[in-house]
């Protein structure tokens, strides 16, 4: 366990460096000039030369990378180009927004996600169960941006049920969270229908049927703690989607947290930020996923950690 | 309140034939204005920085003016200019010296007086490269600008602190435009005691003498400004607390608006429902109106071939329908023919530019030698409406034979492409297209027509370098005598006139601002669409519901 942790560990570390080198070579490839964005269209050549060369922007492309990467081992991500705030405060003062956004996005798949699925296993082969698996295959496809903006329409809008964009109170939580969770749910839905299929062919389920048990007991009692362990363990694997889903999500609904402020500085090339935030979620993503992996053989014992 | 304006124009008029000196009359305050209230703005794009030698966003820029002062500033909702901390000011015959008197009793918002040590000083930190400003260049006509440019010099020789109350500027030329300068915001004065307490986060913590003081600022979600109850302006500000959220999407900023949320969108109505409000009577009647500084025009690389011959270019000026443009846009601009908009002195009322004329242009693309057209492309910014207006030349351009490919790309690679000698042979400019940075007609000129911007990274994307309009320029601008002013835009307007002879662009349209207002604010129409406090003239400006 512990050497199979500390292979995970450096692999992890391996991968992060990997996500820097590459982002930081494409940032730097990027046929845009950053200093003419930070100078601006009245800044005379000398201003332009002046302001390169106080960002270490006249250096070769090795020095800047390592220039980088010391600050960043000692937890520096620089100062912002156009905010000319650190990076990291930019970052760590968006970043409760953003886990409050991913924990209402995964309450929401979960609990849309499991109960269509489940219902659908339940129903397998019927209408509900087709129409449930229609429903779940329009969730995955609809752009985030047109579910977003619809939900805003009807229930902000329309109904008055939730404000209009923003952020402070859980009223502002609910609409980006569905927003976000409708995805999600589309694939909990499929998997956990499988997965309750399977467990519902297990011959146990059959011994359970044949003692005279009640379905409702069979289901809930017997298959579900059974189909519903593989699907959680996939929430560490959902991180990857979900931070990129933000960036569209955060827009649309004014949330204050990095997708926006990734969103941004995209815009503007403003490389520290761009750079801090992939850090940031390719951190996020690393981690869930060993997390996912660690966790896995607590909930399945078929699964062994090698 | 015309009549008062007029007699303090001919009043400082005056001064200024008799000594140069102009003194500056108490501003007038809205008389219907009420003390009070707060409202609540919108925009899209985080607040970058509220530091006056660094801020050069469309969400920043009028902030700033609120939060700082600078020695000269404008009428409020027009583009002339009036003494601001100064009291009054003195220019040499010469053009070459600039002295002025301090207002007294000019307090920071930190409780200490301002004085012309600050002048000095916030003059000589926006020059420093180490504060990184996109407004250095702007004081290139100061003496010393290029030591402290160069790094060889701490501060600029140029600027004297006389007394407390005193500063005097001396120039290496005379410059028309240095009243202008010294009311951009890069000339704001700041408190030397608070920059150094704050450094590079200064812009994070404004202290400034400005009508307003930032209370609170949470990254990513809000700012509050609250009234300066020291304001050395009597009656000023209006308003007790201006709170700017953002990071809110134009779309939902409107919907927040219409329900009574929000007072103000910061950015322009979103223009997929630009028809919708237009077309009912009652949000109509809250949408103000107004020209911009700003020109929306297509470059053609002058040094590429075939747009390096006059003719070619003659040809696609003519051959592009304007006015279908501007529908594009929801008519949300006036078709343009000059290269300086509407509202700028210098603007040549006279001139009546190309004509639409399809024959026309065939005939001279023929005479150059390219009677089937040529193969071209046309490079623009990939946000709408920019695609769309870029198509819209495209067929213009089809129609004469020039078959121009479209290449739809990011702000920042069109402008790499337009700052690079062999990069574009056309640049639509929508959504990177000049906006002034002072109403004054040379700020058409330098960067984006002068020999001076025809340099890699550069701004002049058509690469048009006349050597002759360069030195009529700065003798335009050696100019200096207030009195001379009309003279002045005369030899401006005779400056663009031969720059439309040259044709290296094609102007399109100069843009109509509209900015959507709740039904509880008030103040004049002009102070939502001020030309320089852009995009609204916050000091000014006030709600109708407080007792």
């Amino acid at each position: 366990m512990i050497a199979y942790l500390g292979r995970r560990l450096i692999q992890s570390a391996l991968i992060l460096f990997g996500v820097s080198l590459i982002t930081f070579a494409l940032l730097y490839l990027l046929p845009a000039d950053p200093v003419r964005q930070i100078a601006g269209r009245s800044a005379t050549p000398q201003t332009v030369e002046n302001i390169r060369q106080q960002l270490g922007l006249d250096q070769p492309f090795v020095v800047q990378y390592w220039h980088y990467l010391t600050k960043l081992i000692s937890g520096d991500l620089g100062r912002s180009y156009i905010q000319r705030s650190e990076v990291t405060e930019l970052i760590v003062s968006r970043l409760p927004a953003s886990l409050l956004l991913m924990v209402g996005a995964i309450l929401c798949e979960l609990l849309i996600g499991l109960s269509m699925g489940l219902i659908a296993a339940v129903k397998r082969g019927t209408a509900t169960d087709q129409t449930l698996m229609v429903a779940s295959f329009v969730g995955v496809s609809a752009p985030q941006f047109v579910v977003g903006l619809l939900l805003l329409y009807v229930f902000a809008v329309r109904l008055s049920w939730f404000p209009i964009g923003g952020y402070g109170t859980w009223r502002h939580l609910v609409l980006p969270s569905l927003t976000m969770g409708i995805l999600g749910a589309g694939w909990y839905a499929r998997m956990m229908r499988s997965s309750m299929i399977d467990v519902l062919r297990q011959d146990y389920v059959r011994t359970a049927r044949a003692k005279g048990l009640a379905r409702s007991a069979i289901i809930f009692r017997h298959a579900l703690p059974n189909a519903i362990l593989p699907v959680i363990a996939m929430i560490g694997i959902d991180i990857g989607i979900f931070m990129g889903g933000i960036v569209v999500v955060e827009s649309v609904f004014g949330w204050p947290g990095i997708g926006q402020l990734a969103w941004q500085a995209i815009q503007r090339v403003d490389i520290p930020i761009i750079m801090g935030v992939t850090l940031v979620s390719a951190f996020a993503i690393v981690l869930g996923n060993l997390l996912a992996d660690i966790i896995a053989p607590f909930i399945d014992p078929r699964i062994k950690l090698r | 309140m015309k009549k008062f304006l007029a007699s303090t124009v001919a009043a400082s008029a005056l001064a200024l034939m008799l000594g140069m000196t102009s003194v500056r009359a108490e501003d007038a305050v809205d008389p219907n204005a009420k003390q009070g209230g707060a409202i609540t703005i919108t925009y899209k794009d985080d607040v970058a920085t509220l530091d006056p030698a660094i801020g050069y966003d469309w969400q920043n820029w009028s902030m700033i003016k609120s939060l700082f002062d600078g020695l000269m500033d404008y009428e409020p909702g027009t583009t002339n200019l009036k003494p601001d901390l100064a009291e009054s000011y003195e220019i040499a015959p010469d053009g070459k010296t600039f002295t002025f008197k301090l207002r007294h009793g000019v307090k920071f918002h930190n409780g200490r007086e301002m004085t012309a040590d600050d002048v000095k000083y916030s003059l000589d930190r926006v020059t420093n490269p180490k504060t990184q400003s996109p407004g250095a260049g702007f004081f290139g006509s100061i003496k010393g600008y290029d030591d402290v440019a160069a790094g060889k010099a701490e501060g600029l020789s140029g600027v004297t602190v006389v007394d407390p109350y005193t500063v005097k500027f001396e120039l290496t030329r005379p410059d028309a435009t240095f009243l202008h300068v010294m009311a951009i915001n890069f000339a704001h004065v700041v408190p030397k005691e608070e920059v150094e307490k704050y450094g590079a986060d200064f812009g994070r913590h404004p202290v400034g003498t400005g009508a307003f003081k930032l209370t609170e600022w949470t990254l990513g979600q809000r700012l509050v400004f609250e009234r300066n109850p020291d304001y050395w302006h009597k009656g000023l500000p209006h308003l007790d607390k201006i709170t700017f959220e953002i990071g809110q999407e134009p779309i939902v900023a409107l919907l927040r608006l219409q329900k009574g949320e929000v007072d103000m969108l910061g950015d322009v109505i979103p223009p997929a429902k630009f028809q919708e409000v237009m077309a009912d009577p009652e949000q109509k009647a809250r949408v103000v109106e107004g020209g911009q500084l700003q020109t929306g025009y297509v470059t053609m690389n002058t040094t590429m071939a075939p747009f390096d011959n006059v003719k070619v270019r003659q040809a696609v000026n003519m051959a592009i329908n304007k006015a279908r443009v501007v529908q594009i846009i929801n008519n949300r601009a006036v078709p343009a023919n000059q290269p300086l908009p509407p509202s700028m002195p210098g603007y040549n009322k006279d001139y009546k530019g190309y004509p639409y004329d399809v024959a026309k242009a065939k005939a001279l693309l023929a005479e150059a030698g390219h009677p089937d057209g040529f193969e071209t492309q046309l490079f623009a910014m990939n946000t709408d409406p920019n695609p769309r207006i870029a198509q819209a030349i495209q067929q213009d351009l089809a129609v004469i034979g020039i078959k121009a490919s479209i290449q739809s790309l990011a702000q920042a690679n069109v402008i790499a492409a337009g700052g690079d000698k062999a990069g574009a042979p056309m640049i639509w400019s929508g959504g990177m297209a000049w906006i002034a940075d002072f109403p004054d007609p040379s700020n058409f000129y330098g960067p984006i027509l002068g020999c001076a911007g025809a340099v890699p990274g550069g701004w002049n994307w058509s690469w048009y370098c006349n050597k002759d309009l360069d030195a009529k320029a700065a003798e335009a601008d050696s100019v200096v005598d207030p009195a001379k002013a009309g003279e002045r835009d005369k030899m401006w307007s005779a400056i663009y006139d031969k720059v439309m002879e040259d044709a290296p662009w094609v102007p399109i349209f100069n843009e109509q601002r509209f900015t959507l207002k709740s039904a509880r604010m008030g103040g004049a129409d002009n102070l939502y669409v001020d030309p320089v406090h852009i995009p609204i003239n916050y000091d000014n400006v006030y709600v109708k519901d407080v007792q």
